[in-house]
């Protein structure tokens, strides 16, 4: 059985634990170096990013959570999770510096512009389910550019990128961890089942 | 790249409750201006509430306490780039739409500000933006909920440095949600209208085992400790008004507050954040105050 850990740090990371206890995943809390024993894979939940690192860069998370990536752990980041995964953020805050992409926070304006839509993610027909998804964004960031090692999965109707994918790193600007959907859960799970097999 | 037209759904409740599902596990600060609000962004809030005055200064003060100078709430909002809230009067529908104009990411339906409707709260399902409301006890805070608060804090005693009435309203809160899990449909109708509550919303609350949004601790919380209890009580994370910029070291402060929020299950790491943080804020004892003084007894 795989052991999902969650950075527990701050944010909305017990809707990630439920999510993935629906799927009967074993998780397990993340907020100092130690907790990331044994963990097959690893989401950083939505909150915000800046509080979020700078508390994984008080408490000496950030190389071991380079470690774990370096060593194939998949790790998924949604909205804060996805900019403290991205390298390049346009402005000084910590982040892991982990996917090739440049994000840019706070994209679409401040909380009355936050928005639900649904999104075609072709992607999704790899776990046999590809119908559009209910995505939730809250203040969301979007991802500028992203590198060529970077896929694409989701795109909001005028080309914005709002989900990628770098080989386990996995990135969505929305939080299916707010919506009664579990596919993207699943499509993680997969992921990770993919790794630990390797 | 995809085609055909999306709709986007704009201020439903589930990105309104949303926002503060991304605040659980942080602590919300006063600010009056932006370098306060840069302070405490540095320091690691998730979240800044713009001020005129914070609520130690508005009781020694005195007089109509009202929703702060736009021009103001502009600065701080200029400053960081983490959410921005601030306060409107209770029952002040137009200061609430001028902080909807503003663009501030949530409004704080406040007892700290001077009542404008003594009847009646917003409706305020009607706004895009979020609201907050205090509550001291289950059968508030649904009524809150039922006019479309997205977020519920204890009222506490603000501005006193003493975290005691949180601590009463969090346990009266958490205590009837406790007991409501016990009953049956039958009494659950009754206990509706003895707490003066909508019933779906009890029958809600009870199979969720908590507020069907999200609880965050206020009022007179001052140190790490403070802040680790009310999380002890179940509380989903604590505003920090007058504690932190009415102390002697606020980024000290501040960040140790955060510290103890993240990690409030942890005493050796609260031992370690709560070392020499210098003077807290002066405290007041809340049985020494007056009815006309307690700002928790406002709203209805």
């Amino acid at each position: 059985m795989v052991r999902i850990g969650v950075l527990g740090l701050q944010g909305d990371y017990l809707e990630h634990h439920q999510m993935l206890r629906r799927l009967n995943v074993e998780t397990v809390d993340v907020r100092l170096p130690s907790h990331l024993e044994g963990v097959d894979g690893l989401i950083i939940p939505g909150g915000e990013s800046t509080t979020i690192g700078a508390l994984a860069e008080r408490y000496g998370l950030m190389e071991p959570l380079r470690r774990i990536a370096e060593a194939g752990v998949p790790i998924w980041g949604t909205c804060a999770g996805m900019i403290f995964l991205a390298r390049d953020v346009g402005r000084p805050q910590p982040t892991l510096g982990l996917m090739d992409i440049r994000v840019r926070r706070n994209a679409f304006g401040r909380q009355i512009d936050s928005f639900e839509a649904d999104l075609e993610i072709p992607a999704l027909a790899r776990i046999g389910d590809p119908r559009p998804f209910h995505a939730v964004f809250i203040r969301a960031p979007l991802i500028e550019a992203a590198g060529p090692d970077v896929e694409v999965l989701a795109r909001l109707e005028d080309g914005t990128i709002v989900a990628a994918q770098q080989g386990h790193l996995l990135a969505t600007a929305f939080h299916p961890e707010l919506t009664d959907d579990t596919r993207f859960h699943r499509y993680f799970l997969e992921i990770v089942r993919q790794a630990s097999r390797r | 790249m995809m085609t055909g037209e999306v709709q986007r759904a704009y201020g439903t409740v589930t990105v309104k409750r949303g926002l503060a599902q991304m605040l659980k596990g942080g602590v919300i600060m006063d600010v009056t201006n932006a370098e306060q609000a840069q302070i405490a962004e540095e320091a690691g809030a998730v979240a800044v509430m713009a001020l005129e005055r914070v609520p130690a200064d508005i009781r020694a003060h005195g007089g109509v306490a009202r929703m702060a100078d736009p021009e103001k709430i502009l600065e701080i909002m200029e400053a960081v780039t983490i959410p921005v809230m601030a306060k409107c009067r209770i029952g002040h529908y137009m200061e609430a739409k001028i902080l909807e104009a503003l663009g501030v990411d949530f409004i704080d339906e406040s007892e700290v500000l001077t009542p404008a409707d003594e009847q009646y709260h917003i409706n305020k399902w009607e706004f895009k933006v979020p609201f907050v409301c205090g509550a001291r006890d289950l059968g508030e805070a649904l009524r809150r909920i039922a006019e479309g608060a997205a977020m519920i804090r204890s009222k506490g005693e603000a501005g006193t440095g003493n975290v005691v009435e949180a601590v009463r309203h969090a346990r009266a809160i958490m205590g009837a949600i406790r007991r409501i899990q016990g009953m049956g449909e039958e009494e659950l109708v009754a206990y509706a209208k003895e707490i003066g509550a909508p019933y779906e919303l009890v029958l809600e609350t009870r199979r969720l085992g908590r507020l069907p949004v999200v609880l965050f601790a206020a009022g007179g919380i001052a140190t790490p400790a403070d802040a680790a209890l009310m999380m002890w009580l179940g509380m989903d994370g604590v505003f920090v008004g007058s504690g932190i910029f009415k102390s002697e070291n606020p980024y000290k402060r501040a960040r140790a507050i955060v510290e103890a929020v993240t990690y409030w299950q942890e005493p050796e790491i609260l031992a370690m954040v709560s070392r020499n943080l210098g003077e807290p804020m002066y405290g007041i004892d809340v049985r020494q105050l007056t009815e006309a003084q307690r700002l928790a007894l406002r709203g209805w």
